[in-house]
């Protein structure tokens, strides 16, 4: 056995998956090497037997990773973990992914953490469901190559045919989903053959064992080289100033650069980095840092917007096509709604077609109008507004997305390409106001704002809506109820009630919203908005001054106040597509304030909102919300 | 950039990700070498001030330097703290063991400090390699009704995305030091000069290297009296960081049911 490497190196662990079908010996695999590399900490192999002996089983390796009740009961990774070890002065973080169907999330989380992959393929089983799985989902996250340890050599006599055989049928399967195998490795796991030293019962074997294959694993070094991508995370205040930060995903900036923001297209030179102490000494940065720039001039810049190179700047497309991995119980559908989260931006998609499926055995293009759970394909989003992206650049930030459906992850994506549709006639150029919004605000004393309520019918809106207009009026504020009746009327009098008819109803009153706003006026819209996507559309619509309040009653006590007769109708089946009744309700994920109209009195709910639009739209804008603390102010 | 570059930049990644995702969020600080560090994180990360609450859960049984030191870096650190007092032990689950029940006083702490201030996030210390159920931990991992960790059915996590996108009444525990070791944070201590409380350096051969309450925390043998020291003698050890810290080891599934009911 060789001896391990020291504890701790300069440099960063290279982080390892290893994936394979339930049962074929993951986790025992993974114990035994760490064990085998001297990585056990004291007392570690008496707390492992007596853990085996209350279940009655031999000593089990795998009980130092599957460390939950649930797994050591049923035998079983649940969910994925990571251990360390050195070898060789390097260190190795070793992802174990779960092999369970129904587990999957949990093995993606784990190997999109990873630079490599160790496939563990039983010799007794053969290439199974979730070996073949876990090959395509590889593939789908970009590894290239594998290492694939035939384990369990022991139950089939340390046979050099079945050895043989088997590896040639892995490989072939392996290179037909384009991975290449790097190293086959016949082992047991158990017993310790093959992990760190040729084993005698293995003698007719010639390739490197499991800790020489690892030693091909390296972290790609940063891209230093490549062009500027500054995903934007937040803008912060220091003074006057407003810094930019985020995480340099590629390339280098210095002060004197200039980037283009993207997607407004608008340049400037970058004047400064901060640091805790302010101002700081640092003058340039590198992909893979954390850091905090000042611009020559005012920009509107907010998060998801991306700082670039100049002369090459990511692409923006309305149309992307992307790779999918969807995760959630309930197919994803063409013409369905979804949330994208690319680099830092959150974009409303819709799914324009599913263009085609991917399965194990590698039969492409079936025509298909769902995509089902833990299903590879590649589909096509329509935006809204032009997305950056950095389509089929392997671990670009900008080439990996996040499908949310209301409050639930739904999918993995790998952007392949995209295209930018005109939606706007292109003759339309943005005219500068003389007066801006900072202008009007110094007027006015207060920035407008759109306060944007959404709540089941009945539970409060427009009461409320009407009650904070008087309220605040009387503050002199200026202040404008949009609702129903003076949109419907007017402005959206061509528009009839089903579903696109009604986003397009709540896109206009977004969109007439933040016009108002713009004007310096406080809007309070009082609408349904069922969905978590028109609530992100009006956000995106509007912007930063963008205050989310949930009406919040349940649906049985509106039912219940039933004030207009409506929940009765609707019953009745007398209304179609009613809200909460036969059509989707989605209860807001991250409202700025929630107003719990059941349990209090109208009054109260009332001092709610106040004491909310006093502190956060009308007042200077404090960092948080406890009333009872003293606020600080932002750094300054 | 180095190991430690690499791991301070994911930090500050993942605290100004949480910052923008929750409101209001804040911090807890045990006083231990971690949240130390993970303050001094935060200092980084914000521009020299931390923008939220930090709060301190008091069982009312550190050691005296533990209280001695938070004073001083309190003040000295402009932190918005409050010291947080615990529900008393009767308030704590009967059937858990001996120990565990002290240590559960500040579960119930951590439930008290998010309905209190209605929290949307809060931020802890944490890291996998401290403990096999830590390990299996996210980077934003939610917490939904009586802040219940429902390890059965954590979210996915992919790359560097974190999902913040969730119903009223879930919390989500974020954990920026998720994938630190205990060397790791030495030797970033080390390079920033950050200070730690006394207790983790030797006096007459013995020494502190995991804090928690009187009675249920133990001192080790050392000689180490520097940080230089407790590196060396981290990198020669094989014993486990929280061998001193008895509520983990007294039944095996002791702390995984504090964490389920909501301990860090």
């Amino acid at each position: 056995m060789m001896l391990p490497g020291p504890k701790s190196t300069d440099d960063q662990a290279i982080p390892i998956v290893i994936v394979g079908h339930v049962d074929h010996g993951k986790s025992t695999l993974i114990a035994r090497l760490v064990h085998d590399a001297g990585g056990f900490t004291d007392g570690k192999v008496a707390e492992l037997q007596a853990v085996s002996d209350r279940r009655g089983t031999d000593f089990e390796w795998s009980f130092l990773l599957d460390a939950l009740q649930v797994e050591r009961d049923q035998a079983i990774t649940v969910d994925s973990t990571q251990v360390r070890f050195a070898l060789q002065g390097r260190q190795y973080l070793i992802i174990d992914a779960p092999g369970h169907h129904e587990f999957i999330r949990n093995m993606l989380t784990g190997a999109s953490q990873a630079v490599g992959a160790v496939l563990v393929v039983d010799a007794t089983q053969g290439l199974a469901e979730q070996t073949k799985h876990h090959v395509m989902l590889l593939k789908f996250l970009g590894h290239k190559q594998i290492i694939v340890v035939i384990n369990k050599m022991d139950l089939v006599g340390f046979d050099q045919a079945a050895f043989a055989a088997l590896s040639v049928s892995v490989n072939n399967y392996c290179s037909t989903s384009g991975i290449a195998v790097a190293a086959s490795v016949p082992v047991s796991a158990r017993h310790g053959d093959g992990l760190f030293s040729q084993s005698d019962r293995l003698a007719w074997y010639v390739g490197p064992t499991v800790a020489e294959s690892l030693a091909m694993f390296s972290i790609s070094p940063a891209p230093v080289d490549r062009p500027v991508r500054f995903p934007v995370q937040d803008v912060y205040r220091h003074g006057d100033q407003r810094i930019l930060v985020g995480r340099l995903d590629s390339g280098c900036m210095a002060i004197g650069d200039q980037v283009v923001l993207c997607p407004t297209g608008r340049t400037a030179t970058i004047t400064g980095f901060f640091d805790e102490n302010g101002l700081s000494s640092r003058t340039d940065a590198k992909a893979g840092e954390s850091v905090a720039i000042a611009l020559d001039h005012e920009l509107f810049v907010e998060r998801g917007h991306v700082a670039a190179s100049v002369a090459a700047p990511p692409s923006l497309a309305t149309l992307l096509k992307a790779r999918v991995v969807w995760l959630d119980a309930e197919p994803l559908k063409a013409g369905a709604e979804y949330i994208l989260r690319v680099g830092t931006a959150t974009h409303v998609v819709l799914v324009d077609s599913i263009n085609r499926l991917f399965d194990f055995d590698h039969q492409v293009d079936q025509i298909t109008d769902a995509v089902h759970q833990y299903a590879v394909a590649e589909i096509s989003l329509r935006t809204r507004v032009p997305v950056p992206i950095d389509p089929a650049d392997d671990g670009a930030v900008l080439s990996r997305a996040m499908l949310l459906s209301g409050h639930r992850v739904v999918g993995a994506c790998l952007l392949q390409s995209g295209e930018r549709r005109a939606v706007v006639s292109s003759n339309l150029t943005a005219v500068i106001q003389s007066v801006s919004r900072d202008e009007r605000a110094a007027r006015n004393g207060y920035r407008g704002a759109v306060i944007w309520f959404t709540g089941l019918s009945g539970a409060g809106k427009s009461t409320l809506a009407m009650a904070l207009q008087r309220e605040l009026f009387d503050r002199r504020v200026g202040v404008y109820v949009l609702d129903g009746d003076n949109v419907r009327h007017g402005l959206n009098h061509d528009l009839g009630f089903n579903e696109a008819d009604r986003l397009e109803n709540l896109r206009r009153v977004a969109e007439v919203a933040r016009l108002f706003a713009d004007a310096g006026l406080i809007v309070i819209t009082a609408f349904i908005a069922p969905t978590v996507g028109i609530r992100t559309l009006a956000r995106e619509i509007v912007g930063a001054e963008f205050h989310e309040v949930y009406v919040d009653a349940d649906l049985a006590t509106c039912e219940a106040r039933d004030t207009k007769g409506l929940y009765a109708k609707a019953r009745r089946g007398e209304i179609k597509d009613f809200t909460g009744i036969s059509s989707v309700w989605e209860p807001p994920m991250a409202s700025d304030l929630a107003v719990p109209t059941s349990h209090q009195s109208i009054a109260d709910s009332l001092g709610l909102l106040v004491d909310y639009v006093e502190r956060r739209v009308l007042g200077a804008r404090k960092v948080y919300d406890f009333s009872h603390f003293d606020g600080i102010e932002e750094t300054s | 950039m180095n190991r430690l570059d690499h791991l301070e930049a994911q930090s500050i990644y993942i605290l100004r990700e949480a910052r923008h995702a929750f409101d209001p969020i804040a911090m807890l600080w045990s006083l231990g070498k971690d949240s130390n560090v993970m303050i001094w994180l935060a200092r980084k990360a914000f521009l020299g001030r931390v923008p939220f609450p930090v709060f301190h859960l008091d069982t009312g049984l550190e050691f005296p330097e533990v209280y001695a030191f938070r004073d001083r870096y309190a003040a000295e650190w402009r932190l918005d703290f409050t010291s947080f007092p615990c529900p008393p032990l009767e308030h704590v689950d009967p059937s858990l063991p001996k120990d565990a029940r002290l240590a559960g006083r500040k579960s119930l702490g951590v439930s008290s400090v998010v309905d209190t201030f209605r929290l949307r996030g809060l931020i802890a210390g944490i890291r996998r390699d401290e403990q096999p159920t830590r390990a299996k931990e996210r980077v934003f991992s939610p917490r939904g009704a009586a802040n219940i960790w429902d390890f059965r059915d954590q979210p996915p996590e992919f790359w560097d995305l974190f999902a913040s996108n969730y119903p009223f009444g879930t919390h989500v525990r974020v954990h920026p030091l998720l994938h630190w070791t205990e060397v790791d944070i030495w030797r970033y201590i080390a390079r920033e000069s950050i200070p730690v409380c006394s207790l983790y350096f030797a006096k007459e051969g013995r020494r502190f290297r995991s804090l928690g309450e009187i009675g249920i925390t133990h001192a080790i043998s050392s000689s180490a009296a520097t940080v230089a020291d407790i590196i060396a003698e981290l990198s020669a050890t094989t014993a486990p960081e929280r061998a001193g810290r008895s509520m983990d080891h007294e039944s095996e599934d002791a702390f995984e049911r504090l964490r389920t009911s909501g301990y860090l």
